[in-house]
């Protein structure tokens, strides 16, 4: 076996992970290439769930009976798990969504309907990037079309960085909000958080981070990002799905008004109006993801054990690999940045002209599962000329092995469809 | 092997040499697309009165909706409408079969080359792309005749 320095204890990672051992096809071994799509869950988070529902089951914050409160003490101290990971100054910060879309869709309506200085209307610009997710680009688009303010973006380079260039025409006073991915989920670019932010206080912009590609695979310092906002979701580091989070600065969610109205969030109702409760609860309507949070609490004490820290060096091995193993097969394209260098696990690429559906197709045939299409990132599609493009993501427990893998199943496809 | 059932010879054909592709004139034109991986195709139809007189397009996308989109233009160009609505029917059946229909001998008289695509329908995640060249033919016929002769929905 391929041995990297970096990499972690694999062997024994992988027993955490029941699904690992599936095969698919007639015996074949599965090879789960497909991580920033959804990772798979440890069976310490498995185990969580269902000790959750087995024996604390209960609604939260209110009742006085012992379950109720069992329940909402597991609920909190995920929240405080999470305000741990993402070294939140406070624990209040933390807003448990349904996932990153949410997360993200819910900054953008906190904003359609803030007072000054923060409202955004036809006077005001928002700002995101060419190589955004679509649930970071659409939320915006609705907040321009609904308010008349104008929705600009920075563009890619041909070797798939953001173009920073202008960004003084891009970022100007106007701008109210700059919303941006710090790692690609297409391109697997680490975006210069620097940069940005420096530009964006300049001219008193908010700014939300989309830290879904990036919370599941490196040490993640709210603090050190200096943003205003930070979203993430569970489900791509090893949490369950249904759980997302927005951390968010204090003093913006006290100042912020509610999105969502009901159960929870409030203060005191009457027939004519109702007062808030403080965040978080003020952006939490309703009965929350109750064990889903418990299970992305799981999860976190999962990460930790390990080391977000030897997660990276882990992953930043395995790409480091790939990028060079991938490069030696014939026609071949990365999209994407083509070393490792200021990467995370994700790399995108297209095999001559055969589309990316047909290649997808036989390497599951051979057990490997990696994604196709464009990735809920058309435009980055667009920039660079492809109708879409394969994608194999590592995480923890991915292993060379399974690059060689891919590069064996790469060979299948260019013979099959030669 | 499995895949083989998918990728018959006479699909990787089409694919390889797609037959009528191209946009020529039309009297409808519409652009369809497959969100979940991108395939796109741009499809014009030309009647004189309830016959086909050309299906023509241009497309890009996997060779399952490239191939389809050649087969197509092979059965519909030259039918009279009735007859190749029977064949979009027919066609459409088979790929809602979730590979649970052996194309018998009346079924290939009418398909043609288009029973080779009996195996994708093992496969729901590709149905769409098989389906798109048809969908798109359907649609740009209810605009050409102005719905009269063709409903918008089928599938």
């Amino acid at each position: 076996m391929t041995q990297l320095p970096g990499l972690l204890d694999v062997e024994a990672i992988r027993k955490d992970f029941p699904i690992l051992d599936r095969q698919v096809h007639d015996g074949k071994k599965l090879v789960y290439l497909d991580n920033a799509a959804t990772s798979q869950k440890p069976r310490q988070v498995l185990d969580a769930l269902n000790e959750y529902y087995e024996r604390y089951n209960a609604n939260v914050h209110r009742g006085v009976h012992v379950l109720a409160e069992e329940a909402t003490a597991l609920y909190e101290g995920a929240r405080d798990k999470v305000a741990a990971f993402v070294n939140a100054p406070s624990r209040d910060e933390v807003i448990f969504t349904k996932n990153a879309s949410e997360s993200l869709n819910l900054v953008a309506n906190m904003l359609g309907w803030a007072d000054e200085p923060y409202r955004v209307d036809s006077e005001t610009e928002i700002v995101i990037t060419e190589m955004e997710h679509h649930s970071n680009i659409v939320p915006w688009q609705l907040l321009a079309q609904r308010t008349g303010a104008k929705l600009k973006w920075f563009g890619l380079t041909d070797d798939g960085r953001l173009d920073l260039s202008n960004i003084d025409e891009i970022i100007t006073e106007k701008t109210k909000i700059v919303s941006f991915v710090l790692v690609s989920n297409i391109l697997g670019t680490l975006n210069p958080v620097e940069a940005i932010v420096r530009r964006a206080q300049e001219v008193g912009a908010l700014v939300c981070i989309d830290a879904s590609q990036a919370a599941p695979h490196m040490p993640l310092d709210v603090q050190a990002l200096q943003a205003d906002f930070v979203a993430f979701t569970g489900h791509k580091m090893c949490g369950p799905t249904g759980i997302g989070v927005l951390w968010g600065r204090q003093e913006l969610l006290e100042d912020l008004p509610p999105f969502l109205g009901g159960g929870e969030m409030i203060e005191t109702v009457s027939m004519h109006s109702s007062t808030y409760a403080p965040a978080p609860h003020k952006f939490e309507a309703g009965t929350p993801p109750i064990a889903q949070a418990v299970g992305l609490g799981a999860a976190i004490d999962y990460l930790n054990s390990i080391g977000m820290d030897k997660i990276l060096a882990h992953e930043h091995a395995l790409t480091e690999y790939a990028v060079k193993k991938l490069g030696e097969v014939p026609d071949l394209r990365i999209i994407g940045p083509a070393t490792a260098e200021d990467r995370g696990a994700a790399i995108s690429f297209t095999l001559g002209d055969i589309h990316p559906h047909d290649v997808g197709q036989v390497l599951d045939e051979e057990g490997i599962a990696v994604r196709v299409g464009h990735h809920c990132a058309r435009p980055v599609c667009l920039r660079y000329g492809i109708p879409a493009t394969t994608r194999a993501s590592f995480y923890l427990y991915s292993t060379p092995a399974e690059i060689d893998a891919l590069v064996d199943g790469l060979e299948h496809v260019r013979n099959f469809f030669g | 092997m499995k895949l083989d059932s998918m990728y018959q010879e006479v699909i990787l054909d089409h694919y390889k040499h797609p037959h009528g592709r191209g946009l020529r004139d039309g009297d409808a034109e519409v652009h369809h697309v497959n969100p979940t991986c991108g395939d796109e195709i741009t499809l014009r139809v030309r009647y004189d009165g309830t016959k086909i007189e050309d299906v023509s397009y241009e497309g890009q996308g996997c060779s399952i909706s490239q191939a389809s989109a050649s087969v197509l233009n092979d059965l519909l160009v030259g039918k009279d409408l009735a007859d190749a609505q029977k064949i979009q029917e027919t066609f459409l059946e088979l790929m809602q079969s979730k590979g649970k229909i052996e194309p018998d001998d009346a079924m290939e008289e009418v398909l043609e080359d288009a029973v080779a695509f009996a195996g994708v329908s093992k496969y729901p995640a590709r149905v769409k792309c098989a389906l798109l060249s048809w969908m798109a033919w359907k649609d740009a016929t209810a605009q050409a005749l102005g719905g009269a002769d063709a409903e918008r929905n089928t599938a």
